[in-house]
């Protein structure tokens, strides 16, 4: 299964702040375990919302609206994709995150296969299985 | 904490610490099958302790700290053992190397160890399979026999037994040099692709660890990948397995059925995965060389990923893929593969040509796909005759319903061509 980690925006990075080097290495060793540990699929930092926009649905009007946007805390700066077993295993490599004051959301992606329920071989893969399965054996 | 919730952090802990734990001690101990009954006992450990006194706050480095000191009680016994037992009295000696400091080093070269000893010839495939899945993936015996749909008391044993044939064939607990590594790192990629696959295969109704099985697959070369990152094959598996995952959500449709690769919902792929293919095939192509096996494999998968709609897909590339895939492994069934490709980058006439050089081939003589291939050539062909009879022969040869009715499908439709 899939989680999505969603770190919260803060003033520093709504401020456009970048966070100092001390920072900077202890993520990064943290993200070289999140790969080497086959965990991370995807992570990105996002700039401060001032560089953003809000498109506003309401009826048939569309408005847009310029960032930034006051609700700091309620803002996400950046995310991570993690694969993992469970959601326990998500808590325990959120738990080994590098952050001090702040709170870390974790939200479970919906899978777009619903397994079990309609998953059947499949003619034109199943060939290629074969044929895979074939070359690894030589 | 409820009790519960501290077995399923228990659980978690195992999840990511326990490849590490049992790699780190088979180190020291020597022996793969005792190292992890000392991470067994730790974690039992943990299970009596934890929800007492809670979890503690580096429960990685409680697990490490609680199993060495069993390892170190287990080499005292051991050594005053062989002590007494052949009345050699050189101090110390049989302890080498000094476990507490080997433990704390190099933990991603224990790994690499654990990985290739897990995958060892000296054990069958179906053993190593289950060595890796428990050693390296974590899984109990119960979720690897669910997902192989066997009786968990024979999983039990098959791994009691591949410890103790790697314990009496005294398997060095090493990396393999030089042309033994290509050799063995290949049993390696067998092993994972085997998991990935097995859990491919997973039908209907089957228990949830069966599909389970590819993310495992997944999870293991993404973590073989940054232990041998120069390793360009172990790339190239990567990429195969990350683009093949992509269409999972979109092989079959609402009411189960198989959908044709060509006749897939692209929006529906998974592009996150594809985007990790492509990148983890790039990776591999930038190391230089001549592209092994899954690395060819996964440049096929990659023409198809690439392609926004199937009439954009580069056959010809496809087709001298697959030419250059047979070189390296040739089988019929590969050929095959390219005549379907080269069918669809030079015309039908090109393909049947191919195809027709297959048909006194032994080991395709009860393969479906050889007259569903032909049928299908010979329809666009116009011959429809001809292609009526390949499609119901090809119909009597599949086992899977599904197909067969899709195969006589196809054959009703050349009466009316």
């Amino acid at each position: 299964m899939r989680f999505m980690v969603l770190v919260k925006a803060n003033k520093d990075s709504e401020a456009g702040v970048l966070p100092d080097e001390k920072i900077l290495t202890a993520m990064g060793k943290f993200n070289e375990e999140l790969v080497k540990a086959g965990v991370m699929l995807a992570g990105e930092g996002l700039q401060a919302s001032s560089k953003g926009a809000r498109v506003r649905f309401s009826g048939g009007k569309k408005t847009v609206l310029d960032g930034p946007f006051a609700e700091t805390k309620e803002l996400v700066a950046g995310f991570w994709l993690w694969q993992v077993k469970s959601k326990e295993e998500a808590i325990e490599w959120l738990k080994r995150a590098p952050f001090e004051d702040t709170e870390v959301e974790i939200r479970q992606v919906f899978e777009m296969e619903d397994f079990g329920a309609n998953l059947t071989p499949e003619l034109r893969e199943q060939e290629e299985r074969t044929r895979a399965q074939a070359a690894a054996r030589k | 904490m409820t009790a519960a919730d501290i077995h399923r952090t228990i659980d978690a802990v195992w999840r990511i610490e326990s490849a590490r734990l049992i790699a780190g001690l088979t180190r020291i101990v020597r022996d793969v099958g005792l190292a992890e009954d000392l991470a067994q006992d730790a974690l039992v450990a943990a299970l009596e302790k934890w929800p007492e006194g809670g979890v503690p706050d580096n429960p990685g480095a409680w697990l490490m700290a609680t199993a060495k000191n069993r390892a170190i009680d287990t080499l005292r016994k051991n050594a005053l053992h062989e002590r007494k037992h052949e009345e050699i009295g050189r101090d110390g000696e049989t302890l080498e190397p000094d476990p507490v400091t080997a433990l704390d080093d190099e933990i991603g070269d224990d790994l690499l160890r654990l990985v290739f000893i897990a995958c060892h010839p000296v054990l069958s495939t179906e053993a190593r399979v289950a060595l890796t899945l428990r050693l390296l993936g974590g899984l109990t015996t119960d979720e690897i026999a669910r997902a192989f749909l066997v009786p968990e008391p024979t999983i039990a044993q098959r791994i009691v037994r591949a410890k103790r044939t790697l314990t009496e064939a005294s398997v060095p607990f090493e990396v393999p040099r030089g042309s033994e590594f290509v050799a063995r790192l290949s049993s390696v990629l067998q092993v994972i692709y085997l998991v990935f696959n097995e859990g491919y295969a997973a039908t209907a109704g089957d228990d949830w660890m069966r599909p389970q099985l590819c993310e495992e697959a997944l999870r293991l070369g993404r973590i073989l990948a940054e232990l041998v990152p120069t390793e360009a094959e172990v790339h190239g598996l990567v990429a195969l397995m990350e683009i093949q995952a992509s269409r999972i959500g979109a092989r079959v449709n609402a009411s189960g059925e198989p959908i044709l690769l060509l006749d897939q919902d692209r929006g529906r792929w998974d592009h996150v995965l594809i985007g990790r293919g492509l990148a983890a095939l790039a990776r591999g192509e930038k190391l230089g060389g001549a592209p092994g096996p899954y690395a060819l494999q996964a440049a096929i998968a990659a023409c198809h990923a690439r392609a926004h709609a199937a009439e954009e897909t580069d056959w010809r590339r496809i087709a001298s893929l697959y030419e250059a895939l047979a070189d390296l492994t040739p089988s019929p069934v590969i050929e095959l593969n390219r005549a379907v490709a080269v069918g669809m980058a030079f015309g039908p006439e090109a393909g049947l040509a191919l195809v027709d050089e297959l048909r006194a081939e032994p080991s395709l003589a009860s393969y479906h796909l050889l007259p569903s291939v032909r049928g299908d050539l010979l329809f666009k062909l116009q011959r429809f005759d001809e292609a009526r009879g390949e499609f119901e022969r090809a119909a009597s040869l599949t086992r899977n319903a599904r197909e067969r009715a899709l195969l006589l499908e196809r054959a009703k439709a050349c009466d009316g061509s």
